[in-house]
């Protein structure tokens, strides 16, 4: 089966689980921006975990398929239509119809899975495009045409639990975090501000990160850190006090000590913040 | 003597005192192949392990990995890369002044020292070479260059290396190499991983 690409939205990319195991080359493990919506998708169609899906930022997304398909849509609350007719969150559709995802009110990138998996050519183990590396297939453009693959041979799909709590949530409650490695780092009150502040999401941010406007957090120690690893949810803290939150596509090494790091849970939740969002951080429960 | 850092639900940074033990370290992870650990990052003092909370747990791996003793894996296993350099770099002639030596000298150093990779970063296949000669150490260029071309030969700090892919770059370029750093049609891309041991020889 083949996927045509008719409309990609402000920015639509191809997505799995990721790429781990090639950090000592320089390469991040990527993957899914939200990795809850990713793995939802794939199991609403029946898919394999792993199964390459489309991420698209705030809808936009129209594609077809040369024969029926089973698709699914998670993440926002983005609607995915049928030839322009409101659907469910998975559905069978005709070959030739146009699937669209509608631009979400709550919540920023969607996760469209298709039954059998997109089928682009992984590259070093994984179709997602890790765009800061420069690694993975090309962005999908109007016009191209994405295989996907035989659908798993097994049963009906695995019956998945009720959706996860709407995104609207993410903009009030505090995400959550451990603190560390380098909280030491930092000054008792600015530890204290950290779980106390209100931040709000800067227009500047991406797959590589969240950049985060309120109060600067104070080092308690002037010296430079030797760059060192960092993983998706790290909370690091450059120069000017204000704090970065790595996503998915983040480099393998930073330069800046990191203060927390968001639980998964809460790293899929800030997948889901808008420019302008205001959130909280306080320690997860151990 | 190895300090575990946490590193949030699923990866713990292990801290250790200086670039050796940190290379050491990352070896013997490396070898001793931990179950459940997808990831390992060397850096100049630390070592990132990630690892999969279905498969194991944050505690496991750091019993396992402070049950590991350096040695445990032959740091030289990384092997050896011979890397032709034309030295023609732009800032060849501004690194010899600022060491107070000749060009020739330059390239003597940087072809006579031993270098290792100590870790990735910055881009894939980007190789921090560290090596055996303490003379060569110049600050990177005031104002970064907005392109460097790929095969560019570079100087930092104590640091030496070339760069994988046309970038921008702040480091002291002393050559060039046609060798490809990155290669996604090789099994292992990236021709400088972490052990590897590298000598740059002239490109005539």
């Amino acid at each position: 089966m083949r996927m045509t690409v008719l409309r990609t939205g402000p920015l639509t990319v191809i997505k799995d689980a990721g790429r781990p195991g090639h950090a000592h080359q320089g390469v991040a493990p990527s993957g899914a921006v939200d990795r809850g919506a990713y793995e939802r998708a794939n199991a609403l169609v029946g898919n394999a975990p792993g199964a390459a899906v489309l991420e698209c930022t705030l809808g936009g997304l129209r594609v077809s398929f040369d024969e029926p398909a089973v698709v699914a849509l998670t993440g926002t609350d983005a609607v995915l239509t049928v030839d322009g007719v409101a659907a469910g969150e998975v559905v069978t559709v005709p070959a030739g119809a146009v699937v669209a995802v509608t631009m979400p009110r709550r919540g920023l990138r969607s996760y469209l899975a298709v039954r059998g998996g997109i089928d682009v050519p992984p590259v070093l183990g994984s179709r997602s495009t890790d765009q800061l590396a420069g690694v993975g297939p090309a962005r999908p453009a109007p016009g191209d045409i994405l295989p996907v693959g035989p659908p798993r041979p097994v049963g009906p799909p695995p019956p998945v639990g009720p959706p996860p709590a709407p995104p609207a949530r993410v903009a009030t409650g505090p995400l959550e975090v451990d603190l560390g490695p380098r909280d030491d780092w930092f000054t008792a009150e600015a530890i204290a501000t950290f779980l106390g502040a209100e931040y709000t999401v800067s227009p500047a941010g991406d797959s590589i990160g969240l950049r985060l406007d309120g109060p600067a957090l104070t080092r308690a120690r002037s010296a430079e850190l030797p760059s060192e690893g960092v993983v998706r949810g790290s909370v690091q803290v450059p120069p000017d006090g204000l704090p970065i939150v790595f996503q998915a596509d983040h480099p393998v090494t930073g330069g800046y000590p990191v203060i927390a790091v968001l639980t998964p849970e809460s790293a899929d939740r800030a997948a889901q913040l808008r420019p302008g969002a205001t959130i909280r951080f306080t320690r997860a429960p151990d | 003597m190895t300090r575990f850092l946490r590193c949030g639900r699923e990866a713990v940074l292990a801290e250790v005192d200086d670039l050796d033990a940190a290379l050491a370290l990352y070896a013997s992870l490396r070898a001793a192949r931990l179950p459940g650990v997808v990831d390992l990052v060397p850096a100049a003092r630390t070592v990132l392990i990630r690892l999969d909370p279905a498969v194991t747990s944050l505690a496991a791996v750091r019993r396992a990995a402070a049950a590991l003793r350096p040695g445990d894996a032959d740091r030289a296993a990384g092997g050896t890369v011979e890397i032709p350099v034309l030295y023609d770099g732009p800032d060849l002639a501004e690194v010899a002044d600022h060491l107070g030596i000749s060009v020739d000298e330059v390239v003597a150093r940087h072809t006579g020292a031993r270098w290792t990779v100590a870790f990735s970063g910055f881009a894939p296949g980007f190789g921090y070479l560290t090596g055996d000669d303490p003379t060569l150490d110049v600050p990177r260029r005031t104002s970064p260059r907005t392109r460097i071309p790929a095969g560019s030969v570079g100087l930092a700090g104590r640091f030496s290396g070339v760069y994988p892919n046309d970038s921008p770059g702040g480091w002291q370029l002393i050559g060039s190499t046609t060798e490809r750093m990155w290669d996604l049609s090789r099994p292992e891309p990236a021709l400088l991983v972490p052990g590897v041991r590298v000598s740059f020889v002239v490109r005539r």
